[in-house]
């Protein structure tokens, strides 16, 4: 089976007036039709700019140096700006951080909605594409008037979840989700990962979660995939993760977490996140690393393959 | 024996305008204390427009009650004048939730530490003022060299954040309201800074106000804990009993919405029917939560529920516990563990 989204070697670079800023570090990443994967890691880990950079929507001074993103067998990057156009929405969807702030304050919500699909399909017939909008509404659990309403008329779930039926209205074989839920409180973020999850099961769509909430991934997603100053260190299913994660910060990801069984146990990971201008030589971890061995600090380590986890550490390499 | 802080029926009403309609009750008939000789970390939990905030405001006397008084080692704090009141300000302390706002771009961030210190006269010298400094910092686990003589911008969100609480601790505060102090702190650096506070309650016997919405470091870090929901209590007890075993349908329902970090406790284990919160006023009378609750009857619409106590360190304002004793609202942390 071959996967729906093949990543392969993505670079991205920022140019700053204080240098080159490497915010994604050759990223490879496979995702198959129907999984859900976890895009986890601090802030300026990069993961953002990995969604951005699928969507091809990366802004100057920011440049995609090189790589290969394939939708269902197609390289998004040989397309062209108008393909690429195209294939926003039909092929690869997404929903950015705070996505309830981005529909038009004076359009009917029915009206985005059916603009989002003339641009795509404009030879569709107007009625085809109002059912098209409602059907969409109405899979995400919004009654269909809403589609004669206005933004100021729905509350913050509501609103995100009018995004979300946006971003399958044309069944795209790939969702990103930025950190969807983080403007909502617990009860209203519930039931838009509920939403996520039913429609990505009824369309079959591969979805990439992207987000710092590991209790959110615990509950939504199939594979975490765990990001560090522009590399993936640990590729590895929901419960590898939980259970054994592998590489050092994922580790000490996972030990950071309160749930209910350590009551006022706190470790945190000591030091900070590298700055992206000045990442350090070998593997980026290493000054916090406490398994860190002397060829850690020169030896960038490869992403291996070890029984299905991916991993990029000299913990679980021959000879480093 | 005088309490260190109380509220008594504390109500706050926001209005608009001169020609004040309904207005929105952000608190309503909220009492507690917090004593001097027992230090504990009391937790108030709610989602967005449960009047958390305006608990913080309300404490740190940024805005005043409409109705009842909140008294400040047994005086209102509306009327400290003088001395008085310079030991409030100094006495009860806030760590705010942005930890990028608090600070002036234009200073260095020592600005922060060093104002306190001359405002309350707590140095002798330059140098007895620059150990102060350091103290406070390495005591939250902050390496001083690498504080002192920087610019906001150099530091992480989570540095600022504990440089915050190092300023709390140079005050040698009696309370310190944290509202919200970790959502916008990445979740590795979370922990420390829960360490910090909970370090400054332990080692310095500091009374804490943890307002959050998040129950996970609630559950961590606090001895007890009170849930609102639009202004009105929901539940109280202690902390480890209200998590593990609620009784008010809203604090299920809460609990059952936590991603918990763990693979075997997923989300609606138990079952409840999430109702969509509606603009309507049900329940303006009654029970607040009304509109959204699958067990709700008629009864709820009629009057508050007064809080039932459920256990012995546990209340809950439910009719469906109306069998139970009922305790007085403005005896609600006679209750509470300390």
């Amino acid at each position: 089976m071959s996967a729906i989204l093949q990543v392969r070697d993505l670079q991205v670079s920022y140019y700053t007036d204080l240098g080159r800023a490497t915010a994604l570090n050759r990223v490879n990443l496979d995702l198959q039709a129907g999984e859900k994967l976890g895009l986890v890691g601090e802030s300026g880990s990069g993961k953002s700019t990995m969604a951005l950079a699928m969507m091809r929507m990366i802004k100057a001074p920011g440049r995609i140096e090189s790589g290969s993103v394939d939708v269902d067998g197609v390289d998004l990057m040989s397309l062209s700006e108008e393909e690429m156009r195209l294939a926003r929405l039909s092929r690869i969807a997404y929903i950015p951080q705070g996505a309830m702030n981005s529909l038009n304050p004076v359009m009917r919500i029915g009206a985005q909605m059916v603009d989002a699909i003339r641009a795509h399909v404009p030879n569709m017939s107007k009625d085809a594409m109002i059912t098209r909008a409602k059907d969409s509404l109405e899979s995400v659990d919004l009654k269909r008037n809403v589609f004669d309403m206005y933004a100021h008329e729905l509350s913050g779930g509501m609103k995100q979840r009018v995004c979300i039926a946006i971003g399958i209205l044309l069944k795209p074989k790939v969702i990103i989700a930025d950190e969807p839920t983080s403007a909502l409180d617990v009860v209203t973020q519930r039931q838009v990962m509920e939403t996520i999850d039913r429609v990505q099961k009824e369309i079959g769509t591969a979805v990439i979660l992207i987000g710092h909430d590991m209790g959110l991934m615990a509950q939504f997603v199939d594979k975490v995939a765990v990001m560090y100053a522009g590399r993936l260190t640990e590729v590895s299913t929901v419960r590898d993760m939980f259970g054994a994660p592998m590489h050092p910060y994922a580790q000490a990801l996972i030990k950071s977490l309160p749930n209910l069984k350590n009551k006022g146990v706190f470790s945190g990971i000591p030091g900070l996140a590298p700055s992206l201008l000045r990442i350090p030589t070998g593997c980026a971890f290493h000054p916090r690393c406490m398994q860190a061995m002397e060829g850690c600090k020169t030896i960038v380590p490869e992403v291996k393959d070890h029984s299905g986890r991916l991993v990029a550490c000299h913990l679980y390499t021959e000879g480093a | 024996m005088t309490h260190l802080l109380e509220f008594r029926n504390v109500t706050k009403t926001y209005t608009r305008g001169y020609f004040a309609d309904a207005g929105t009750t952000a608190l309503k008939d909220f009492s507690m204390v917090l004593d001097e000789d027992s230090p504990t970390i009391m937790t108030v939990a709610g989602e967005s427009g449960s009047g958390k905030t305006t608990i913080a405001m309300l404490l740190l006397g940024f805005i005043e009650p409409t109705k009842g008084e909140i008294l400040y080692k047994g005086k209102n704090i509306k009327n400290l004048r003088g001395e008085e009141r310079m030991n409030f300000r100094r006495e009860v302390q806030a760590v705010f939730q942005d930890p990028f706002a608090v600070f002036n771009p234009f200073y260095m961030v020592d600005h922060l530490l060093t104002v306190p210190i001359e405002r309350f006269k707590l140095a002798k010298s330059k140098a007895d003022a620059r150990n102060k400094m350091e103290e406070a910092l390495t005591s939250v686990g902050l390496r001083p060299e690498d504080i002192l003589g920087r610019f906001p911008h150099q530091l992480s969100g989570g540095q600022r954040q504990r440089i915050n609480v190092a300023r709390a601790l140079l005050l040698k505060p009696k309370v310190l309201v944290a509202d919200e102090p970790v959502s916008m702190v990445d979740a590795s650096l979370r922990a420390n800074i829960l360490e910090s506070l909970r370090g400054l309650h332990r080692d310095h016997g500091v009374s804490i106000v943890y307002i959050t919405h998040d129950l996970t470091t609630a559950y961590h870090v606090a001895n007890s804990i009170v849930v609102l929901y639009k202004g009105a209590v929901m539940e109280a007890g202690d902390v480890e009993t209200v998590i593990q075993k609620p009784e008010h349908p809203y604090t299920k329902l809460l609990i059952d919405s936590i991603p918990w970090p763990e693979l075997d406790r997923r989300w609606g284990s138990d079952g409840m029917m999430v109702k969509e919160a509606d603009g309507s006023d049900i329940g303006a009378k009654g029970c607040r939560f009304m509109g959204r609750c699958p067990h709700a009857v008629d009864a709820c619409g009629v009057s508050v529920p007064p809080l039932y106590r459920v256990g012995k360190t546990q209340v809950a304002s439910c009719v469906l516990h109306s069998a139970k004793p009922v305790l007085p609202a403005a005896q609600l942390t006679d209750v509470l563990p300390v």
